[in-house]
């Protein structure tokens, strides 16, 4: 099984805790690993990834074995210690940023 | 026995506020989806416990929720919104073509008499429609498209269509408002749209007969009267008399016209609700004191109502969706504050309690009266 450890906000929607575990069969991809997770978690649908390009929102980043691996493509393989189960890969909401363009507030 | 529901979005999360037609003892509950932005939260007219909220964050996008239970309990429903074809391009802040870009909902409005039907006003600005309780959503694209759209510039807040009103009495009749762009109304059931700004004066706008380009806070109507609209612009109050074709200012004596909120109490259609803030670089009420301007003559003619509100210190602001009016006898109105005070006053305004105080900064409120 394939560990996902997700932000507070992830956690509180889908009704989780911190880690998810997700079961992939075939190669085990950013790209497979979020399509399990979004299949066992439908509320999670399109706050992590554009719901038709695949494309990571901007303040969401993806870390694994102590390496960002947010720009790696999304049908790269990601580390043998993740498709083993033994290291998660973690789902990160950007520390900076959040806040939209610099002339808006919002509600404003 | 009658009874209040009142739903508060807030900058971390909802709350749903409870209390008998006394309106003097309340129960709170929240907070729902504690940590996300709440801007709206309402029911449905055709089955008050069917509940919309919509959660966004510049995190994770926008997430749309649905209760079947008052909000009790709520689940994820759909929050994939899509514009229809090429969205083309509005007008940036510095004037240049900027992409259309969808971000959040501000605005849900329930249909009033099917309770799967809601409709959203989203920023960038469009109009969609969901006819199965929220899984699916839909635009409405006559809107996006009116001929003067890619001239439309956002304003502070962002390029956001945050009224929606459904007419009563005349199910094609769609009144929407966009800032900074101005009104517009469907006579077709949302195919297609016309702007109604005629008789709006707006000082950055060097035509003083711009059928486009004002900033528009709010307005409101009451369903018993839907051909009166009642508008908060950025600077004037305005009136209508014919369903927005033209309009006409009715600041009178307010000690300022710069605004948000503007509603109409149930029972009476000519008292109407306005909440001063001093400009639109201080967006915080004028001399400390907060005051809700009630006028019993559909305009013109202004009283402060102070009564049980604090009238020194005090410097927060009033949203474009944070009051509401109950349809009970005598009709209560409830505000919610930057600050997070939820304010209410069942007899019209006459009197006013905190309900809470130290909620998150308030983004919206909506009551549902239930008997």
């Amino acid at each position: 099984m394939i560990q996902v450890v997700l932000p507070k906000n992830l956690q509180i929607l889908a009704g989780v805790g911190r880690t998810v575990e997700v079961d992939v069969s075939g190669p085990v991809t950013q790209r497979t690993v979020l399509d399990a997770l979004e299949a066992r978690h439908p509320a999670l649908l399109g706050t992590m990834r554009d719901h038709v390009s695949k494309k990571r929102r901007p303040m969401i980043r993806f870390f694994a074995c102590e390496e960002d691996l947010s720009d790696e493509s999304l049908d790269a393989p990601l580390p043998e210690e993740v498709a083993a189960g033994k290291e998660p890969l973690l789902i990160i909401g950007a520390i900076a940023g959040g806040r939209r363009e610099p002339a808006a507030t919002s509600r404003a | 026995m009658s009874r209040v529901r009142v739903l508060v979005g807030t900058r971390k999360g909802a709350f749903v506020l409870t209390s008998d037609a006394a309106r003097k003892s309340w129960k709170v509950d929240g907070p729902h989806f504690a940590g996300w932005e709440i801007y709206h939260v309402k029911g449905s007219p055709a089955d008050p416990e069917r509940l919309y909220a919509s959660q966004t964050s510049g995190w994770f996008g926008q997430v749309m929720q649905r209760s079947n239970d008052g909000g009790k309990t709520w689940e994820a429903v759909g929050n994939q919104f899509e514009y229809d074809g090429t969205p083309g391009t509005h007008r940036w802040y510095d004037n240049s073509p900027h992409p259309w870009e969808f971000k959040r909902v501000w605005h849900l409005e329930p249909s009033r008499t099917d309770p799967d039907t809601v409709y959203a006003g989203a920023e960038d600005a469009a109009l969609f429609v969901s006819r199965d309780g929220g899984q699916s959503w839909g635009e409405l694209p006559g809107l996006r498209t009116h001929h003067t759209a890619s001239e439309w510039n956002p304003g502070a807040g962002g390029l956001c269509l945050h009224t929606i009103i459904l007419d009563p009495k005349d199910a094609d009749r769609i009144t929407v408002a966009v800032s900074s762009s101005g009104t517009f109304r469907s006579d077709d059931g949302g195919k297609t749209f016309k702007a109604i700004n005629r008789g709006l004066r707006s000082n950055h706008i060097p035509d003083p007969d711009a059928e486009i380009g004002h900033c528009v806070h709010h307005v409101a109507m009451n369903p018993e009267r839907p051909n009166v609209l009642f508008m908060q612009k950025h600077w004037d109050v305005m009136r209508s008399d014919d369903s927005g074709d033209t309009w006409r200012e009715i600041s009178g004596n307010l000690p300022t016209d710069f605004g948000f909120v503007v509603d109409v109490n149930a029972n009476e259609p000519d008292t109407v609700y306005v909440l001063p803030i001093t400009s639109d670089s201080h967006h915080f009420v004028p001399d400390g004191k907060l005051r809700v301007y009630r006028s019993r003559t559909g305009g013109d003619d202004w009283e402060a109502l102070t009564k049980g509100l604090p009238q020194k210190d005090c410097y927060v602001n009033v949203l474009r969706d944070a009051m509401a009016v109950d349809t009970l006898d005598p009709s209560g109105v409830y505000f919610g504050t930057s600050g997070g005070q939820v304010y209410v006053s069942p007899d019209g305004g006459d009197t006013w309690s905190s309900v809470v105080r130290d909620l998150p900064g308030v983004l919206s409120v909506e009551v549902q009266t239930l008997t």
